[in-house]
C-alpha cells in the first residue's frame, strides 16, 4: 500500500544487478528518477570466447562490484546513510553472477540494517520504460527481447504480470548471435547485423516467419535460423558468394516481423491501448521503427527505453525495486539466486 | 583487536569472532552446500548470541581460496559487502594456511589436503614452532602423487586434514612411506575460528586490504581459458 507518508518522502534505493556480463549499480528516486547508473560492461572479455562464460564473469563481477558500488553512490552524491532499500536481481540469470551481486546486496543490507527487496531481472527491464516516460502506467502490453529472453507481457499493474507468449527455443538475441557468428560477423551479433542490414537488402531472400498452432504469442527462433546456417551452406556448396549485407537484412527483416506480428495480434485481441518495448534487442532500430510504425497505424501509443537502459542496467532493477518496496516486498539475509526465476513469481 | 571470520570455501560454512586471541562465538556447519542462503542468517545469529555490535569489528578476514569457486565467492562478496558497509579493511587469508593453522601447536608436519577434481589437491605443507606456522611448500593445486612425494622426501611423521582425505585415503595408504595420522573431527575441515584467530596476526602485520580491492585466488584459470590457452599452445 501506498500511504500518505511514503509519498511525501524522498524514497532512495541503491540497486545492484549481475545477472550475466554487466556489473551494475545505481540509485534511484521515487522509481523514475535516476540519479547514478553506473554499468561496468565485460563485454571485450567475453568476446574472444564468441560468448558470455559464467565462470570468467562471476570472476569479473567480484573484481569490480565494490568498485561499481561507490560510484553509483557518489555519482549520486548520496551515502548509503541515506538508502531506503536495497535492489538486487536474484534471478532469472547465470547463478555464478547471480550469487555475488546477491551476497553483496544482503551483506550491505545486513551491515546498516537497510532493507532489501529481491527484484525479477525481466521486470527490470519492462520497469526500465518507466524511467523516460513519466506518464506511464499499466496497464499496458510490453514485449521483453534480450539475449536470453523473449516474452510478450500484460502489465497487469505494479509487479503483476501475465505472460501471453515466449519463445520455445532460442530467445531472439541469441539467434542474433548464432546467425552473426554463422556469417562471420562475431559477437555481439545484434549491434553487429543491425549495422551491416544498413547495406543490404532486407528481401534478398524469404527466410521463414514460424506460427505456433497451440500458442498463438509464443515466439520460435530456431528454425530460422537454422534456415540462415542452410543458405550459407548452400552457397558454399554451389560456390555462390554469400552477400552477408542481405543474409543479415533479410534476417533480421524476419525476426522483427515474428515480434511485431505476435505484439500486434495481442494488441488487437486485448485491446491495448499502450505498448512498449524492453531488453537488449529493444535497441535495434529497425525493431523499433517497424513497431513504431504498427503502433501508430493502430492508434497506440508506442514507449521504448533509450539503449542504456534497453542493455542490462541497474537503474531498471531499483525502478522495479521501488514498485515493490511499496507493495511492502522484502527479502531476507536468507535470499538466494533463482537462475530459472518465474516472471510474477512472488 | 576484534576480528570476524568467514569461510565458506568447500562444503563447511563458518562464522567466528575472535576478540584479543580469545573466540567469542563461533558457527560452523558440515551439512549442504546452500552457504548463500546460511552464512549471513549464521552471522546473524552469532552476532546476537555475543552481542555484537558489527562497528566494533577492526577487521574482516576471509578464506580467500583455493576453494569451489562460487562458495569462495559467497564468502567474498559478503565480505566486501560488509567491508563497504562498515569501512573497514578485509584480511585475506589463504584457504589452505587457515586449514593447516586448526593444527597450530602440533609437532608433526601438517598436511591439509583438499579436494580439487581432475584428479588434483589443494595443498600445501606446514610445520609449528609452538604456535608459529612456518610454510614448507605455499598452497598449490597438484596431484596426490606430486604431495605425498614431498612428505615422503622431508622423511619426517605427518597429520592430513581437510575433505580431500576421504577421496585420498586409499593412495595415502598405499604411497605414505612416514608415520601419518589423520587429524580429528573437530579440526579437521575448514573453521572461521582458524580464519579469524590468524586474522588477527595478519591485522597486526598490516596485512590488510580495502574491500574493493579484495577478490578470491581461485589458484585456477576457468575452463574457458585454460582450454583457449591450450588451443593457442597447439597452434
Amino acid at each position: 500500500m501506498v500511504t500518505l507518508q511514503m509519498m511525501n518522502k524522498e524514497i532512495k534505493i541503491l540497486a545492484i544487478e549481475s545477472s550475466c556480463d554487466e556489473t551494475a549499480a545505481a540509485v534511484v528516486v521515487n522509481g523514475r528518477d535516476v540519479r547514478s547508473n553506473v554499468i561496468s560492461s565485460q563485454i571485450a572479455l567475453h568476446t574472444l570466447y564468441g560468448g558470455v562464460v559464467p565462470e570468467i564473469a562471476s570472476r569479473k563481477h567480484i573484481e569490480k562490484i565494490n568498485q561499481v558500488i561507490e560510484q553509483a553512490l557518489s555519482d549520486a552524491s548520496v551515502t548509503l546513510d541515506d538508502i531506503d532499500a536495497i535492489g538486487v536481481t536474484y534471478g532469472p540469470g547465470l547463478v555464478g553472477a547471480l550469487l555475488v551481486g546477491v551476497a553483496e546486496a544482503k551483506a550491505i543490507s545486513y551491515a546498516k540494517n537497510i532493507p532489501l527487496v529481491g527484484v525479477h531481472h525481466i521486470e527490470g527491464h519492462i520497469s526500465a520504460n518507466y524511467i523516460e516516460n513519466k506518464e506511464l502506467e499499466p496497464p499496458f502490453l510490453c514485449l521483453v527481447v534480450s539475449g536470453g529472453h523473449t516474452h510478450l507481457v500484460k502489465v497487469l499493474d505494479y509487479g503483476k504480470y501475465e505472460i501471453l507468449g515466449r519463445t520455445r527455443d532460442d530467445a531472439a538475441g541469441e539467434a542474433f548471435d548464432k546467425v552473426a557468428r554463422a556469417i562471420g560477423l562475431g559477437y555481439p551479433g545484434g549491434p553487429k547485423i543491425e549495422k551491416v542490414s544498413h547495406e543490404g537488402n532486407p528481401h534478398a531472400m524469404e527466410f521463414p516467419r514460424a506460427k505456433i498452432e497451440d500458442g498463438p504469442y509464443d515466439f520460435s527462433f530456431s528454425g530460422l535460423k537454422s534456415a540462415v546456417l542452410n543458405y550459407i551452406n548452400g552457397c558454399n556448396m554451389k560456390g555462390i558468394e554469400v552477400v552477408q549485407a542481405d543474409v543479415a537484412a533479410s534476417f533480421q527483416k524476419a525476426v522483427t516481423d515474428v515480434l511485431v506480428g505476435n505484439a500486434m495480434k495481442a494488441i488487437d485481441e486485448f485491446k491495448m491501448d499502450k505498448f512498449a518495448i524492453a531488453g537488449g534487442v529493444a535497441s535495434n532500430g529497425t525493431l523499433r521503427e517497424a513497431m513504431r510504425e504498427a503502433c501508430e497505424k493502430k492508434g497506440v501509443k508506442f514507449y521504448h527505453p533509450s539503449p542504456i537502459f534497453c542493455t542490462d542496467n541497474a537503474a531498471m532493477i531499483g525502478v522495479a525495486a521501488y514498485y515493490d518496496f511499496l507493495a511492502g516486498k522484502r527479502d531476507g539475509l536468507d535470499l538466494n539466486a533463482i537462475p530459472n526465476l518465474k516472471l510474477g513469481e512472488r | 583487536m576484534k576480528i570476524l571470520g568467514l569461510d565458506s570455501s568447500g562444503l563447511v560454512a563458518s562464522v567466528a569472532i575472535v576478540e584479543d586471541n580469545d573466540l567469542k562465538g563461533e558457527y560452523t556447519v558440515n551439512y549442504k552446500k546452500t552457504h548463500s542462503q546460511t552464512l549471513l542468517p549464521m552471522l546473524d545469529e552469532v552476532a546476537k548470541m555475543i552481542e555484537l555490535d558489527l562497528n566494533s569489528i577492526d577487521a574482516i578476514a576471509v578464506s580467500g581460496g583455493p576453494g569451489s569457486f562460487t562458495g569462495l565467492r559467497i564468502g567474498s562478496a559478503t565480505a566486501k559487502g560488509l567491508g563497504l558497509a562498515l569501512g573497514k579493511p578485509l584480511i585475506h587469508i589463504p584457504t589452505v594456511d587457515a586449514l593447516a593453522y586448526n593444527l597450530a601447536g602440533n609437532r608433526d608436519n601438517i598436511c591439509p589436503l583438499m579436494d580439487a577434481r581432475r584428479n588434483q589437491t589443494y595443498t600445501g605443507l606446514y610445520r609449528f614452532d609452538g604456535n608459529q606456522m612456518e610454510i614448507i611448500k605455499p598452497q598449490c593445486a597438484v596431484g596426490i602423487d606430486e604431495i605425498i612425494a614431498e612428505v615422503n622426501k622431508l622423511g619426517q611423521a605427518v597429520v592430513f586434514l581437510g575433505d580431500g582425505v576421504a577421496v585420498f585415503e586409499a593412495y595415502i595408504r598405499e604411497n605414505c612411506t612416514v608415520p601419518y595420522t589423520f587429524a580429528p573431527a573437530h579440526v579437521n575441515k575448514q573453521r572461521a575460528g582458524a580464519v579469524a584467530a590468524l586474522g588477527e596476526i595478519y591485522y597486526t602485520e598490516g596485512k590488510t586490504e580495502t574491500a574493493e580491492e579484495h577478490k578470491p585466488d581461485y589458484l585456477r584459470l576457468s575452463q574457458a581459458e585454460r582450454e583457449r590457452l591450450e588451443g593457442e599452445q597447439k597452434k
